[in-house]
């Protein structure tokens, strides 16, 4: 017989720190992607496989150019908290924390090479 | 209250001896589709790198980008795109505790898998 009350057993453990905020920078994401994801779909669908100067010209227009970044950012700041709960769920340890920072970092820096190469063909 | 029999109670059956169901099948799929989509957001943003440097370099990471192997990573990317899509999409509805009868929640299942499949043909045809 153990004489541990609920708050006892959950001090320290970990929970009850950011999820709330995961779960809801989450759902705005999703919610801005389900609008995002279409428009990108149909303009850079058919850009794929096109010549490069037809490309360029394209997405140096502001409605491709302005979908294809927020797609990129949006979808990549959505990712990092997906795939932080997919890491969590599997990996433990110091292996987890060094898998999570990793990830994160690798999201930044693919949303900012998609900026950097966005903003070098729209201007 | 506090809970007195703790570290002294029946286990619950590992995932492993559950048959899959619509349900759990539904669910680890969006998953998979959501972080398998790492490798094509890849692809397209090395794919604007290549468009901002060069002719040169744009034609040949479109040409691996549009060749048969690029083809099927992309179309199969579009179809988790859907699938995870249409699944977030439930989650959503799951997230007002709407639909969440078994009934209803299996119904919603294969909505999702009818919906990816003919969104990315639809898709497909649109875009060739």
């Amino acid at each position: 017989m153990r004489f541990l009350t609920d708050r006892k057993r959950a001090v320290g453990l970990g929970s009850a720190k950011t999820g709330t905020a995961h779960f809801w920078a989450m759902k705005v994401s999703s919610v801005a992607l389900l609008l995002l994801v279409p428009l990108f779909v149909f303009t850079f669908g058919p850009m794929l496989g096109e010549p490069h100067e037809e490309v360029v010209a394209y997405f140096a227009r502001p409605f491709p150019a302005i979908v294809a970044a927020l797609t990129l950012v949006v979808g990549f700041m959505h990712f990092k908290d997906g795939v932080q709960v997919l890491i969590e769920d599997y990996v433990h340890g110091t292996m987890q924390k060094v898998l999570i920072i990793l990830m994160i970092c690798l999201c930044y820096a693919a949303a900012a090479t998609g900026l950097f190469a966005l903003a070098r063909i729209a201007l | 209250m506090a809970d007195v029999n703790r570290g002294n109670r029946p286990l619950s059956p590992h995932l492993s001896i559950y048959r899959p169901q619509l349900t759990s099948v539904t669910s680890i799929l969006t998953r998979i589709t959501g972080n398998a989509l790492l490798l094509s957001a890849l692809l397209i943003v090395w794919w604007f790198l290549a468009a901002s440097s060069s002719a040169e370099y744009f034609g040949v990471v479109d040409a691996i980008i549009t060749s048969f192997v690029g083809d099927l990573v992309m179309f199969l990317s579009l179809w988790a795109l859907w699938y995870h899509a249409l699944a977030g999409v439930r989650h959503l509805i799951w997230d007002n505790a709407i639909g969440l009868e078994l009934e209803t929640a299996e119904k919603l299942g294969w909505a999702v898998i009818g919906g990816s499949v003919v969104l990315t043909i639809l898709t497909t045809i649109i875009i060739m």
